[in-house]
């Protein structure tokens, strides 16, 4: 029998192809469209190519609150990671402490961002502040206000205490999902605990970590209102990160065609870094015969 | 190379057992001979994986002692102990290759390395896996890998028992055949002592010199293949073994007769001595049901005619009693009122489940 083909069926697309339309491409494009052309208000355009590019690319502000993103994202995931893997080793598998565990780790996740930041902000003032006061009380020389590197901490501990339970939830999920069998045979085969980790958990857990580092470097890479509730991207600009600065430039100096040229720019970065972890992590799978397991 | 003893040996996962229901492994006492292939047999829960990681050591009894040639190992965790195990899902380490996977128990116990090359080599040629060595575990297909599972066992040389669990449940029916041969023909090799957990007769009575039949956490029957075929101790095991299982019929006893549905049959050697009060079934397996032409044989109806390939299944009514018997598979038509009679060797007398011993 001869098939007839058409493609109808594409049409049942249409109404998702419109809202993606609507809430993602036509705001992007916007961007773009701003990104290229200058405007002096009274709705009018110029277009002036790629000079906004140009301009943001050669920026020494930009270069600087670029470095600052990658190595606020590079720390949060070089804590966030191995100790959301440790703890979730750590968690009880069975008995009344699963729930207890869970409950526990689930509950800075459902903290608001701006709360945590307000609540971060309150906690380490050294005037009022519980872990501010306390930390001056005991001569330590602690200012978030006025010290980059009390600020960088604190951003860097309330980050890790927000979001390492989403590691841990992962990881978790991922560990109770090996068979018991896997542990049997290892205990047979004499396997110390250092290769029951290295080699069952760990290459089980690969698929699992590989979600986890996407998922905090992306949205770490984008943080916003933590830090600007927390520090307001200070003392001085030591915390301006790339997102704060952006804001700055679209709506404290209204700098529209700039700000565009960095949202593209900005978004072509964590696509392209995006890529490259899910290139990396998952190169060792498709090697062997070209496909995923 | 071992002799395997378990001693009063019962399991219970509750914390603190306190009737004998919350048992999963009831009170048994066992002995397995050195270089024997046993089975474990028995429906899903029987608690027949209990037993066999009691023995591993994946599992402490509750109550009771584990000995290997006589040493109490009780309390020795299941890396100390010489046994191996396969698992139902076959089990391989995912980033190594073949060989680094077989030469993963040698390793841990520090072999030296020119000894762990001769002995995976060896191994992966008795398995046929010399070829594989090179490659990733991950990517064989599932039999290979329960090889490679079996093949860590076989590596070790201090392995005296191998225990099986289910291990041939995720492999397709083709290659069950060829890996049961192969194990066949590698406990004819090494004589390591092993035992074969499996809910399939087949496997069990083909892999076994004796077969274990489980059920509801005790040991029902222990006994040669032909054994449990011939002379089922209890109901449980006539209708477990055997496709399709023993005929159970409610009977009656009266000197010499066998009273069914009514039906008086002379049956001068069953003189079985019952409580008057046990309940008592007759139990004859559907080969040993004949059909006759002589005068005092059970007229039956019949329900249905099954093929079962090389024979047929007539399935037949006695009065009410529903009764199976086989027909080889060039059997002539059956008359219009056809007839039966039991082989009076292999007819059995069950009171309240348990098989009576005949009389002279």
């Amino acid at each position: 029998m001869r098939k007839t083909l058409n493609h109808k069926a594409l049409w049942l697309a249409s109404p998702a192809l419109l809202l993606v339309a609507f809430t993602a491409l036509i705001p992007l494009l916007t961007v773009v469209n701003y990104s290229v052309q200058d405007t002096f208000g009274d709705n009018k355009f110029f277009w002036v190519g790629a000079e906004w590019y140009k301009e943001i690319l050669l920026s020494e502000r930009f270069h600087a609150a670029f470095f600052r993103q990658v190595a606020f994202s590079a720390a949060i995931l070089a804590i966030e990671i191995p100790l959301g893997l440790a703890i979730a080793l750590a968690m009880p598998k069975k008995g009344w402490g699963v729930s207890v565990c869970l409950v526990l780790m689930a509950l800075p996740l459902l903290i608001p961002w701006n709360v945590v930041g307000t609540i971060w902000q309150i906690f380490a003032r050294v005037d009022i502040g519980l872990l501010g006061h306390t930390l001056a009380g005991f001569g330590f020389d602690y200012n978030y206000t006025q010290d980059p590197v009390a600020a960088w901490i604190t951003l860097i501990v309330m980050d890790v205490w927000h979001w390492t339970s989403l590691v841990v939830l992962l990881c978790y999920a991922g560990l109770v999902a090996i068979p018991q069998a896997y542990y049997q045979a290892a205990r047979i085969d004499g396997a110390s605990r250092w290769a029951v980790f290295r080699h069952i958990e760990l290459p089980k857990l690969n698929r699992v970590l590989l979600i986890a580092v996407l998922l905090r470097f992306m949205d770490s890479f984008m943080i916003y209102t933590e830090p600007f509730v927390v520090t307001g991207g200070g003392p001085g600009n030591t915390t301006t990160f790339l997102s704060v600065d952006l804001v700055q430039m679209a709506i404290g100096q209204f700098d529209l065609g700039p700000a565009a040229a960095m949202s593209v720019v900005y978004f072509l970065i964590i696509l392209g870094l995006s890529w490259l972890f899910y290139t990396v992590m998952t190169r060792e799978d498709t090697d062997a015969e070209g496909r995923l397991p | 190379m071992a002799r395997i003893d378990l001693k009063n040996i019962s399991h219970s996962y509750v914390a603190a057992p306190n009737t004998e229901n919350n048992f999963a492994l009831k009170t048994l006492n066992m002995s397995w001979q050195d270089g024997g292939a046993y089975a474990l047999l028995g429906p899903s829960g029987c608690g027949k994986t209990t037993l066999l990681n009691i023995i591993s050591g994946l599992l402490h009894p509750t109550h009771g002692a584990v000995l290997f040639d006589g040493d109490d190992i009780t309390n020795r965790p299941p890396e100390k102990r010489n046994i191996a195990q396969v698992f139902q899902f076959p089990v391989v380490y995912d980033t190594m290759t073949v060989f680094q996977n077989l030469a993963f128990p040698l390793r841990n116990r520090n072999v030296p390395g020119k000894e762990i090359k001769q002995r995976v080599n060896r191994i992966a040629e008795m398995l046929e896996l010399t070829e594989s060595l090179p490659r990733r575990a991950r990517d064989l297909s599932a039999d290979a890998k329960q090889k490679i599972s079996l093949g860590r066992g076989l590596v070790r040389t201090d392995v005296a028992a191998i225990l099986f669990d289910e291990p041939l449940t995720v492999i397709d029916p083709q290659l069950k055949w060829s890996l049961r041969s192969q194990l066949k023909h590698l406990h004819a090799e090494f004589r390591h002592t092993m035992i074969y957990v499996t809910h399939d007769q087949t496997e069990a009575l083909t892999f076994a010199d004796q077969v274990i039949v489980m059920s509801e956490g005790e040991v029902v029957q222990a006994s040669s293949p032909q054994a449990l075929y011939e002379r089922p101790v209890h109901t449980f095991v006539g209708r477990f073994i055997g496709s399709p299982g023993m005929n159970i019929l409610p009977c009656e006893i009266d000197g010499a007769f066998l009273i069914l549905a009514d039906h008086r049959i002379p049956m001068d050697h069953i003189e079985p001595a019952a409580p008057e009060t046990a309940r008592l079934e007759f139990g004859v397996r559907p080969e040993f049901v004949h059909f006759s032409d002589e005068d005092d044989a059970l007229p039956v109806s019949v329900s249905a005619i099954e093929d079962a390939g090389r024979y047929k299944i007539a399935r037949l009514l006695f009065k009410e009693l529903p009764i199976a018997a086989i027909l080889p598979e060039d059997a002539p038509p059956l008359s219009a009122t056809p007839k039966i009679k039991f082989d009076p060797e292999n007819s059995h007398i069950y009171a309240d489940g348990y098989l009576m011993e005949k009389g002279e």
